[in-house]
């Protein structure tokens, strides 16, 4: 209950601060130029332009949704530490959990309420515009857009981490940047660089697995590229699709875990604190 | 009496800096107490102690029969604050802010809205918090933390930002708040003020509870000279006058007016002593110690004695 209304004040806020309505605008923007411009290739008598849609829109979001939810989550409790309300809230009969869990539900229903509204807008297009789509590939968008809720409340959640652990503002912003580059550019491409020099002798198919579930986005990509034959094709991944033994339910019990162990150690971090 | 509020030995380290060494007291039902010493003094620290905001290094303490330090917070639905430097998210108007607080505390909005009124904000209720002066976010303040007839009221410097009218509502609010039975405890610079308010009075020194007490009995402890101050017809004599006892400090202010600072129990002896040498006397003034004063001395015997 008091989770529920801290949540509602929370919500309150993003759309007072137009938080809502600049991520929905950022999202659809994106999702709609890549929906035309992505047909271009294919043309526009191309069979399952939501197929494409879905490849082009799932590598947008590992970049942007990340993005959005650190924004959103790095100020969360060391912000309102230094702006001292705080120190008011926590004088109410709320247990600091409460503050947090409060926090993470308001934050995560801005994102997904921009998440599914942006990207339902791509999908309505298309359908305005007289593609054909049948229900796998309904199904495959609709897996999407969960699953990239999901990945913004991973981030949300390790964004809470960082907020709970650092001393100051700048410090969670720089930190959480970090985080962003390494999850989102480094981790891939150092991983690429090690398979391409280790050509397969040394590192097996269940080590690259293992590797793979350690970065988030990763198991995001996996899900959504994989996850589907009829995207995978698009994907060019069908290959990856094959070779890779973990199931689509494997990969979304990771995401899950992904987002429940930052969010437990951000918890114990903060009732720890000292304000 | 029941305590609303006991610290026991608490002391509190930050680093190698001791915030609060070894204070001890209890709070009862229905007392207003004045938590008074320089910045540093360990007035804040004291009441982030009894919210839980940190934990003490040593000693225990009970608010409201919680203890805080283990994350109890049931007693807080009855309990007010008003931090320093109070802040508010600045997207919210006053309205939102303060029915949210209210929902927390799961009292009836409507009240907690009339809060808002009693503390003179008016129509600005409406507006976004992030346009408040210092002084209407200090009423915002106030007005939360009076949500729902608190048990025990912590005030940390509540009047700063106030004006002096506001001030006047501010201690009539207290004080019948006080008299249904709120501990209130507010800590302060403005002594003057407190003065005539107070029940009772803990001077901090360096974390270091230094005095406790009704001013009254604190007057009584520091025994300090009453200001003695007569007007006499006729020139005022400019040497020490024969009925003056030894000892008394003796000033001559102007013509007509000297200045005796007598101590505590000659009072009387020394009024006897003026009358009976034929003085004639057309005013008298008796001031007792100030707070101030009394302040001033309980810091200065405890910078003595180490």
């Amino acid at each position: 209950m008091n989770a529920l209304i801290i949540a509602a004040k929370e919500i309150h806020q993003a759309i007072r601060n137009r938080w809502v309505l600049a991520a929905t605008l950022l999202l659809a923007g994106l999702a709609l130029s890549l929906t035309f411009l992505g047909s271009v290739p294919t043309g526009t008598v191309g069979v399952r332009a939501l197929d494409v849609v879905i490849v082009s829109l799932s590598s947008l979001t590992i970049f942007l949704i990340p993005l959005i939810a650190l924004l959103i989550s790095h100020d969360a409790i060391i912000g309102d530490m230094e702006r001292g309300t705080m120190l008011l809230l926590l004088s109410y009969p709320v247990a600091r959990w409460q503050v947090l869990f409060g926090k993470f539900v308001g934050h995560l229903v801005v994102l997904a309420f921009a998440t599914c509204l942006g990207y339902g807008i791509a999908a309505a297009a298309l359908i305005a515009a007289g593609s054909h789509i049948d229900a796998d590939s309904l199904t495959a968008f609709a897996a999407m857009i969960g699953s990239s809720v999901l990945l913004g409340a991973i981030f949300v959640a390790i964004g809470y981490l960082v907020s709970a652990l650092v001393r100051d503002r700048g410090t969670a912003a720089g930190v959480c940047i970090g985080l962003w580059l390494l999850l989102v550019l480094i981790y891939d491409m150092a991983l690429l660089g090690v398979l391409a020099l280790d050509q397969g002798r040394n590192i097996s198919a269940t080590a690259l697995d293992a590797l793979l579930l350690l970065n988030p986005t990763d198991v995001y990509r996996l899900f959504n590229l994989t996850g589907f034959a009829n995207v995978s094709t698009f994907a060019g991944m069908a290959g990856l699709a094959q070779s890779t033994t973990l199931s689509a339910g494997v990969l979304l019990a990771t995401l899950v875990l992904w987002t429940c162990v930052p969010l437990g150690f951000a918890a114990l971090a903060f009732s720890w604190r000292q304000l | 009496m029941t305590s609303t509020v006991r610290v026991a030995d608490v002391t509190k380290e930050y680093g190698p800096v001791k915030a609060v060494r070894g204070a001890s007291f209890e709070l009862g039902e229905g007392e207003l107490v004045a938590l008074i010493g320089h910045n540093g003094a360990g007035k804040t620290t004291l009441m982030k102690l009894m919210l839980g905001l940190i934990r003490p290094t040593a000693g225990s303490i009970e608010v409201l029969g919680d203890n805080p330090a283990a994350g109890q917070f049931a007693g807080r639905r009855a309990l007010g604050y008003l931090p320093e430097n109070v802040a508010f998210d600045a997207a919210l108007s006053g309205r939102e802010t303060q029915t949210f607080y209210a929902r927390l505390k799961r009292e009836p909005v409507a009240k907690a809205l009339e809060l808002l009124d009693a503390v003179g904000l008016g129509t600005a209720a409406r507006r976004r918090v992030g346009t408040y002066s210092k002084g209407m976010r200090q009423r915002l303040g106030l007005a939360q933390a009076l949500i729902g007839h608190p048990k025990v009221l912590l005030l940390d410097e509540p009047t700063t930002g106030l004006d002096p009218e506001l001030r006047q509502t501010f201690y009539d609010l207290i004080q019948r708040l006080s008299g249904s039975g709120t501990t209130v405890l507010l800590s302060s610079h403005a002594l003057t003020e407190l003065e005539e308010r107070a029940g009772r009075v803990i001077i901090m020194n360096r974390g270091i509870k230094v005095a406790d007490g009704s001013i009254d009995a604190l007057r009584r402890l520091a025994r300090l000279p009453t200001r003695i101050r007569l007007k006499v017809s006729g020139p005022a004599p400019s040497e020490s006058p024969p009925w003056l006892p030894a000892g008394a400090a003796f000033r001559r202010v102007n013509g007509h007016i000297i200045e005796i600072d007598a101590e505590p129990q000659r009072k009387i002896e020394l009024l006897h002593r003026v009358t009976a040498a034929g003085t004639s006397v057309e005013d008298i003034d008796l001031a007792p110690p100030t707070l101030d004063e009394i302040y001033a001395h309980f810091l200065r015997q405890a910078e003595e004695t180490p």
